[in-house]
């Protein structure tokens, strides 16, 4: 099973497995980790989500579609060139997910 | 959503029987389980028994007239939190059980009574009993066929019928009537929408916007008609299957499928029943206490004062979303640990609709302007309401940075001035002023 292995603001990491074809956000919220809110569940309506994606792994995503791109610009902290809203980013079999997540959300 | 049984914490038993709680939240769905997920966070140390009548694990309700109608959303992905997550928190479950009568001291404490005859005792009390389907009033509206999307029972029921279904009647055009509407065409059926006032969404938008979504729907294949005046539903030959929706007039649009989405009912009873203050909802104050000052209610059930800062003193609303329901639910979780916080934000709310991605930022209660921005090469439209002035709401449709800068604006008190915001050209972050 992937692992997503998360890394909040203060530098605390946690790892949670997840299901290939689950995303980033729904392994995140169905486990409680604080620093995604994802009020919208997912449909790329609220940049809730928000995430930075190690750099040495950011060529493994797929790219951004033009909503995703400008919803990240209204996110509570701004955004970064590594910047996804992890609803958008889907768990392969054999692909660990490296990301941070922001201060807030809100 | 799944029929897998839940491992739910089970609460102690005293010798009569009945079951102690600390916190008993009523309603496990989206402020039902915001308010334990936050009282958690927050440090509440009591038992929380989160209990609904559902027969499913606590779902997210938005994509059941979007993504998992069309099926493309499995609806393991629609739970909110793992049984782990629950576990772990403390946190006991109840589905299934659906409470008829609460007995409640003055301290707050009682015993909620469920219909099965189980008996949930508590020391405080959370109403998260949201909202239920207007049923449609018109003769043949008990037919087979006849159905309402409000939770995921009338979603599988509908998805079960689809078969075979060649035309489907959307009663209602509001949100959920025509995110389904949108949905149904999409999954090839001939739909056909009636709406009884003059314009569409007409409760939550303005008029440009309606006038944009019917032109808009109207293009991508919807039959949609306005001021429709229906008369009854019409039973297939000897059977007690609907076969079309008859409007006055004498016209029968013909249906295999009728679906009605004509509003919501908060779902008041048991609020009533205790004696709780109820207008439109259970009447609750900034920090979500019910009249009787120990009772939350959060919300869809509840009636709140205007949270948008700014907002008349006395001005009140009920409001029907996620955004309300999670943000409603974090001041209930600080009253409940006896903090006082007001409810002041800026609601939002999406809906997808076909392409059409519609996103809410502030109400518009109250606006006497509005500007509309237009950019009809990239389909984007918003519409910006203003009240004496000042920027109060907007409508954005496939135009997520509009929405953002509004949203934005909105909540560090800056206005976007209509003047300048009525070029489609102009990037609203970059005219936001303060005061
Ligand atoms: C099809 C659909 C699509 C939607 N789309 C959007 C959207 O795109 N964006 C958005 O912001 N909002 C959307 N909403 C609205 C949003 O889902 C609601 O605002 C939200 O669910 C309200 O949460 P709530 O917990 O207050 O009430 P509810 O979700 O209504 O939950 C109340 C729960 O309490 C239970 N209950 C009631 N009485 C009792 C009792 N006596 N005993 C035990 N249990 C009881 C009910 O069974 C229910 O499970 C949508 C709603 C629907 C139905
Ligand atoms: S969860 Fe809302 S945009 Fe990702």
């Amino acid at each position: 099973m992937p692992t997503v292995h998360f890394t909040d603001a203060e530098g605390a990491v946690r790892d949670v497995e997840g299901n290939p074809g689950d995303s980033v956000m729904e392994t995140a919220v169905r486990n409680g980790v604080p620093g995604i809110v994802a009020e919208c569940g997912g449909s790329l309506s609220c940049a809730t989500c928000h995430v930075f994606v190690r750099e040495d792994t950011l060529d493994q995503l797929p790219e951004m579609e033009e909503m995703e791109d400008e919803m990240l610009y209204g996110t509570a902290v701004d955004r970064e060139d590594n910047s996804r809203l992890s609803c958008q980013l889907k768990l392969c079999e054999g692909q660990d997910m490296y990301v941070s997540t922001p201060e807030t959300q809100v | 959503m799944d029929t897998t049984t839940t491992t739910t914490a089970v609460p102690a038993e005293t010798a009569d029987g009945a079951v102690r709680t600390g916190l008993l939240i009523i309603g496990a769905s989206q402020s039902g389980v915001q308010l334990a997920v936050s009282l958690r966070a927050l440090g509440f140390d009591e038992h929380i028994t989160l209990l609904g009548e559902e027969d499913h694990r606590p779902y997210q309700r938005p994509a059941l007239s979007k993504e998992f109608l069309q099926g493309t959303v499995e609806s393991e992905s629609l739970i909110f939190r793992s049984n782990q997550y629950w576990e772990d928190h403390n946190v006991a479950l109840v589905k299934g059980e659906r409470i008829e009568r609460i007995d409640k001291e003055a301290d707050g404490s009682g015993v909620a009574h469920a219909a099965s005859g189980a008996e949930f005792r508590f020391r405080r009390l959370a109403l998260t009993v949201g909202a239920r389907a207007r049923r449609l009033q018109v003769p043949g509206a008990d037919l087979a066929g006849v159905v309402y999307l409000r939770n995921a029972d009338d979603a599988l029921a509908l998805k079960a019928q689809l078969g075979g279904v060649q035309d489907a009647v959307v009663i209602g055009g509001g949100f959920i009537g025509l995110e389904a509407a949108s949905s149904l065409h999409k999954m090839g059926k001939n739909v056909t929408v009636l709406e009884y006032g003059p314009r569409l969404i007409g409760r939550a938008v303005g008029e440009e916007t309606s006038e944009y979504f019917l032109t808009a729907h109207r293009g991508r294949g919807l039959d949609i008609r306005l001021n429709a005046r229906i008369q009854e539903l019409v039973p297939a030959d000897g059977g007690g299957r609907v076969a079309g929706v008859g409007l006055e007039g004498g016209t029968v649009v013909p249906a295999q499928l009728v679906l009605v989405g004509i509003g919501v009912v908060p779902n008041t009873e048991l609020g009533e029943q205790l004696g709780l203050e109820v207008d439109n909802g259970i009447v609750v104050d900034r920090h979500a206490l019910a009249s009787d000052g120990t009772t939350v209610a959060v919300g869809d059930v509840a009636n709140m004062p205007n949270p948008l800062p700014g907002s008349p003193e006395g001005e009140r609303i009920r409001l029907e979303s996620v955004n309300n329901a999670i943000e409603h639910a974090k001041v209930a979780a600080y009253s409940l640990m006896g903090r006082r916080e007001d409810y002041a934000g800026i609601p939002w709310f999406w809906s997808n609709q076909a392409d059409l991605k519609l996103q809410i930022a502030g109400l518009t209660l109250g606006y006497d302007q509005t500007v509309v921005r237009r950019d009809e090469e990239r389909g984007k439209f918003s519409v910006l309401y203003y009240r004496g002035g000042q920027i109060i709401a907007a409508d954005c449709v496939n135009a997520p940075l509009d929405f953002m800068a509004v949203k934005n604006a909105l909540a560090k008190g800056q206005n976007i001035p209509a003047e300048a915001a009525a070029d489609p050209a102009v990037v609203l972050k970059t005219i936001a002023t303060d005061g």
